[in-house]
């Protein structure tokens, strides 16, 4: 018994220099706490019949009540086809469109062009949806937009009700998508090619190499780390979707539901506008899992492809 | 880099000058059609030149103008109470991480990653917020929920220690009496210098960018709305931007076709103007994000 006390002093001593650290480490461990692990283990409300009058904590179980009730209607399945649908979409043209446009900038020889280039190409991903929403509405509006009243006419055709008709909005979205995203993008992909040696398109010119036979056996091989890190990633990611861009952009507007509602959009209506929390609940305990084997999957793959660039 | 070909060289630059256009263009649009009379613009739609200059809307929004030096305070002060506490809290996490000799280090750092892997999605966080902290309805809800401290960035920063700090240089201020506070607050803040003024960037446009913690916690008091939430709502229900004010003016007489977009453009040019000062250090945090922490 003394023999173990004078070993728990020894080492409280040791441990003793370290507690200012934990100290400072507090904050942050109370936060990560409340605004990760909390809301993990209110997963568990997917299993019950959330009632507010007698509490979260006291809101009796339910089974598979929830999800029974989230696939009753065909709700869930357009909302999952179009969260993926969408994402694989962004990932093929996102990558393609960064990586066209990191080779333009590349090429680019005059200094101010491609300075100025650099610094416009980021604005649109440096404002919020919100701004975002306001440039499609200029453009869309019913009435008003530059699309009906400028563009249309021109080809004699009649105005077209955008933020009533559910088909364009695929098109509408990646489009925007792409808007946004695509200077993020490309100065990743940009980041990467600044670093190639110049001596292998030096040689290869010498060797009588062409434009796209460079492009094909120097840049893009170069790239591929890059590119596969970003799409592994985005795939970690493809049970989730922008918020902003498929609630705010399309103006939440209810007929569109068909080519607009992600999971994100399904769960925040289900629980702030039709107080539906069930559905919302269910709903948003698949996406966490399904998420989490996403990730873990996307990892495992790019370490067995390359070791280096796996998160873990 | 070396691509001779002139005609490949020349498709490239084209590509980028339409890109460039199209990320210029659409900003001119909001801009000319605010100074559009609404008269023009009722006939001519939103159009890149002001067919009929006119700075009604602009007067109009000026008649308003309380509500939207509200917004733009909540805003700034959102923003910079946010950006301080956050890069405080998320400094005072990553430098301990940073200390291989800390006991229990492995597991904390664990404890940090897994919620990068994993989380409880929006209906349990709003749960946590909302029924057991009570933050609807208060400022705090636009600060604390989701934007406090980002995993990744104690990462960076964790990194960017271990890489640019010997251990020397910590040992050698323990030996000479420093306590860690002081360590930190006397050397790795100043040694760590571009790796704050990065993240506190990244930091602080996604405080001013936020809107959907406006949406979700507040509900009813709106005079809690910064800039973003506060256009949001015009977007939606123009006649939100008379509430809280000048009830004598009727809704029939807004020029609400110019003052959507004139409300727009006044909550876009601070960021832009803002925008080539922090250009560089906007994507230096792009790009470092992109490297493994």
């Amino acid at each position: 018994m003394k023999a173990k006390n004078k070993k728990n002093k020894m080492s409280f001593q040791k441990f003793k220099r370290y507690i200012p650290l934990y100290i400072m480490m507090l904050p942050g461990f109370i936060y990560l706490l409340i605004n990760n692990y909390m809301p993990m283990a209110g997963l568990t409300l997917a299993f019950k019949k959330v009632n507010y009058q007698i509490g979260l904590f006291k809101s009796p179980w339910s089974g598979l009540d929830n999800f029974k009730y989230l696939f009753l209607t065909n709700d869930a399945f357009i909302f999952f086809r179009n969260t993926i649908l969408y994402n694989l979409a962004f990932i093929l043209l996102g990558n393609i469109v960064g990586i066209l446009v990191a080779i333009s900038l590349d090429t680019i020889r005059n200094k101010f062009f491609k300075r100025f280039s650099q610094i416009v190409i980021l604005i649109p991903y440096l404002l919020s949806t919100v701004i975002i929403s306001y440039i499609v509405f200029a453009f869309l509006s019913g009435n008003n937009g530059f699309i009906n009243k400028s563009i249309l006419p021109i080809f004699g055709i009649e105005p077209i009700s955008w933020y009533n008709q559910a088909k364009y909005w695929p098109v509408i979205i990646t489009i925007v998508y792409l808007w946004m995203t695509f200077g993020y993008s490309s100065i990743l992909y940009y980041s990467t090619l600044i670093g190639i040696d110049k001596s292998y398109y030096e040689a290869a010119t010498v060797d009588g190499a062409g434009t796209w036979a460079q492009i094909r056996h120097i840049t893009l091989p170069s790239l591929k780390p890059t590119i596969i890190t970003l799409v592994l990633l985005a795939i970690g990611r493809i049970c989730y979707s922008d918020f902003g861009l498929f609630y705010q952009v399309p103006m939440n507007s209810g007929l569109l539901y068909s080519t607009t509602q992600t999971i994100d959009t399904y769960i925040y209506r289900g629980l702030l506008e039709l107080n539906d929390i069930g559905r919302s609940t269910a709903g948003g305990f698949l996406q966490s899992i399904l998420g989490f084997t996403c990730v873990l999957t996307a990892n495992y793959v790019v370490s067995k492809i390359d070791k280096e660039s796996s998160l873990f | 880099m070396i691509y001779n070909n002139k005609v490949f060289r020349f498709v490239m630059g084209l590509i980028m000058f339409l890109l460039v256009m199209a990320c210029i263009l659409p900003f001119i649009l909001l801009i000319a059609s605010s100074f559009t009379s609404e008269v023009a613009l009722t006939k001519y739609g939103y159009s890149f030149i002001p067919t009929e200059f006119s700075l009604s809307a602009y007067e109009y929004i000026w008649s308003v103008k309380d509500n939207i030096i509200r917004a733009y305070g909540m805003s700034f002060f959102v923003t910079g109470v946010g950006t301080l506490a956050s890069v405080t809290m998320t400094l005072l996490f990553a430098y301990p991480l940073s200390r291989h000799d800390l006991p229990g280090r492995r597991v904390l750092s664990f404890f940090l990653f897994f919620t990068m892997l994993f989380n409880g999605g929006f209906v349990p966080t709003y749960m946590v917020y909302s029924r057991i902290f009570h933050l609807t309805d208060k400022v705090w809800a636009l600060i604390i929920p989701y934007l406090l401290m980002n995993a990744f960035f104690v990462i960076m920063v964790r990194t960017y220690i271990n890489s640019n700090i010997p251990t020397e240089v910590i040992e050698a201020a323990m030996i000479d009496g420093s306590r860690e506070f002081n360590t930190l607050f006397h050397i790795i803040i100043p040694m760590s210098k571009p790796i704050i003024g990065t993240i506190s960037l990244m930091t602080a446009i996604g405080y001013w960018n936020n809107w959907t913690n406006g949406v979700y916690f507040i509900q009813t008091r709106r005079e809690l709305y910064g800039i973003q939430n506060y256009l949001n709502s015009v977007l939606s229900n123009i006649a939100f931007l008379q509430t809280h004010s000048n009830p004598n003016i009727r809704i029939t007489e807004l020029p609400s076709i110019s003052i959507r977009m004139a409300i727009a453009v006044i909550a876009l040019l601070p960021i832009l103007f803002a925008y080539p000062f922090f250009q560089k250090t906007f994507v230096k945090g792009i790009t470092i994000g992109s490297v493994k922490g």
